[in-house]
């Protein structure tokens, strides 16, 4: 009869929990949808350019499945590949085609060189023996899914555990009365706020550099850029997990409730940040996006990591990391009013 | 206007949305009394000391400190507060929390020390001082939260249920650090539910339903009600 009293109990809290029942219904279903979209897009179809083809084989070849672009000069291929609008271009050099490939996603690699070898069968017909020779702008052929994956999950994980952690720490501040114990006293409310940035700045320095560490030196996880570059992106991204957690602590009002917003606000943000191609997704979720942190984090990572670049090719991203912040930071000031006007 | 009113209420009510927390309250506070709030829990004692600590304002109406408007940030400097629920942090010592609060409060160095061995005596803690807090008792844990609202030496405190759930004579050592502190001209607001306790202060005013009922001396409320106990006297004043 115990037992009994106690589930009813139980059943009872839930169901006064509003918030709570609406989470363990709709977090999974969102989650799955978005997997679904994310897993059932349609094929990616890959860009390929066409440099100075002879006549006779350009029109041979069967240009369904993907977008083709003719050029006359590889440098203008090239610069196409460097700016996204190509993933690979076909040369003809002494009467053997040669791909050279963009290279920095496997998956994108692998659709170009299906399409290509698809759409070379009937030239190869009359001259089996020939071999197409592959070249990769950047990464090779034995570049694994983890290596693109990679910076995408350090920041994933980086953005994930801070805004857990600072989230739960100012929920902690304010059920504990120390909030309204420090708002009794002289201090003004930025002074708070920057407090937790700087004291939280502090961990997550020591916690970004650390994991970006253990994944390049450790995991072999593929380092191109500086090292210096990635821990600038991940410091810049703890910023924006810290603002928007301690943000969106003020609307919970316990730990747990911190954790409901985990599958809404956290784990959407990687279905956008290029572990999945975005040009796969479906048009009515894929502009979500550029509204997300982690997206321009991911992008400026990827760049240092897999392409190379250096701070002209990221400055863009951490700008638009530093916006979030300040956003976020700006938004905190004015959810404090709710404790003290002045 | 008096010049030695500390605290004056003017006027003011409060509504959450359609609930009414306080009507009509006008009140003034003398310097350097013991002013007591007394009345059951729901009656809005805490609603009204938050406002005179800053934290909250009225819906309507107007409180004025040492003949200035709250919420004011200069005002907050000469007021320490002390809540109802111990707002300490658990994870960090005594000495710790002392530190934390005093250096926002702006005082270092050498005062810091000095006043850290100043209130943690007057509370009676000094032997706890490196403890971590979540060690201490629930009685330990008032007198430091009662120690941290004194570290500025503020000319008023408010003090929100200081004594509840505390036993005799420890309640009879807190209320002798407030008559200490009251000798040095420390006007101190008490709210409280315990009818004995209210016979310590000054002057009380009795509060229900958010309003005020009555304003007086222990005695002077005992005489006007024609009763010999405060309890007596809250319930002639509550018309029951």
């Amino acid at each position: 009869m115990k037992v009994m009293a106690l589930t009813k109990r139980i059943l009872q809290q839930i169901a006064r929990d509003r918030r709570t029942m609406a989470l363990l219904i709709a977090a999974p279903i969102l989650v799955l949808t978005m997997l679904h979209l994310v897993f059932n897009g349609e094929d990616y179809v890959p860009k390929i350019g066409l440099v100075d083809l002879p006549r006779s084989i350009e029109s041979q070849i069967d240009d369904t499945g993907a977008e083709i672009h003719v050029y006359s000069h590889e440098e203008d291929a090239m610069k196409e590949i460097s700016s996204g609008e190509l993933d690979g271009y076909i040369t003809f050099v002494h009467h053997s085609p040669g791909i050279t490939l963009e290279g920095s996603d496997p998956s994108v690699n692998s659709a170009a060189i299906k399409w290509i070898r698809s759409a070379f069968e009937p030239l190869q017909e009359s001259n089996p023996k020939q071999e197409i020779e592959i070249s990769y702008v950047h990464g090779s052929s034995d570049m694994g899914s983890f290596d693109y994956f990679g910076p995408v999950l350090l920041g994933f994980f980086i953005f994930f555990f801070v805004f857990l952690i600072a989230g739960v720490s100012f929920i902690r501040e304010r059920t504990t009365g120390t909030l309204e114990k420090l708002l009794s006293t002289p201090i003004r409310k930025w002074e708070i706020i920057m407090g937790y940035v700087l004291g939280f700045g502090l961990i997550t320095m020591i916690q970004s550099t650390i994991i970006a560490w253990y994944s390049i030196y450790v995991l072999g996880m593929l380092m191109e850029g500086s090292f210096w570059h990635v821990l600038l992106i991940t410091l810049f991204l703890a910023l924006t997990a810290l603002t928007l957690g301690i943000l969106i602590s003020s609307f919970a009002n316990n730990e747990l409730q911190m954790i409901q917003f985990i599958p809404v606000i956290v784990v959407p943000q990687i279905f956008f940040s290029g572990l999945f191609n975005l040009e796969t997704i479906s048009d009515w979720l894929s502009w979500i996006g550029p509204y997300t942190p982690l997206y321009y984090a991911a992008d400026a990572l990827r760049d240092v990591m897999v392409r190379g670049e250096g701070f002209p090719a990221i400055y863009l991203d951490l700008l638009l990391l530093l916006g979030f912040s300040a956003l976020f930071l700006l938004l905190n000031l004015l959810v404090l009013r709710k404790y003290r006007e002045i | 206007m008096d010049d030695n009113v500390c605290i004056s209420i003017r006027h003011v009510s409060k509504t959450f949305g359609k609930h009414q927390v306080l009507s009509g309250i006008e009140l003034e506070i003398k310097d350097g009394e013991i002013f007591g709030l007394l009345g059951p829990s729901g009656a809005g004692k805490s609603t009204l000391v938050k406002q005179l600590a800053g934290l909250d304002t009225p819906t309507e109406g107007e409180n004025f400190l040492f003949q200035q408007r709250m919420p004011s940030l200069s005002l907050m400097k000469r007021i320490g507060y002390m809540a109802q629920a111990d707002a300490l942090y658990e994870d960090l010592s005594a000495k710790e929390n002392l530190q934390f609060f005093s250096t926002i409060y702006g005082i270092r160095g050498k005062k810091q020390r000095e006043r850290i061995r100043e209130v943690m005596e007057l509370v009676d803690l000094s032997a706890h001082l490196n403890k971590r807090v979540a060690n201490f008792s629930g009685g330990m844990k008032r007198r430091l939260s009662l120690a941290l609202s004194l570290l500025h030496e503020p000319e008023l405190l408010i003090l929100d249920e200081p004594t509840v759930g505390i036993d005799p004579v420890l309640r009879r050592n807190i209320w002798d650090a407030f008559y200490d502190l009251n000798k040095r001209g420390t006007t101190i607001i008490v709210t409280t539910h315990v009818m004995d306790e209210a016979d310590k202060c000054d002057r009380l005013a009795l509060m229900r339903e958010g309003a005020i009922i009555a304003v007086g001396t222990p005695e002077e409320l005992k005489e006007k009600s024609n009763t010999n106990s405060l309890e007596e006297a809250f319930l002639a004043f509550g018309g029951e």
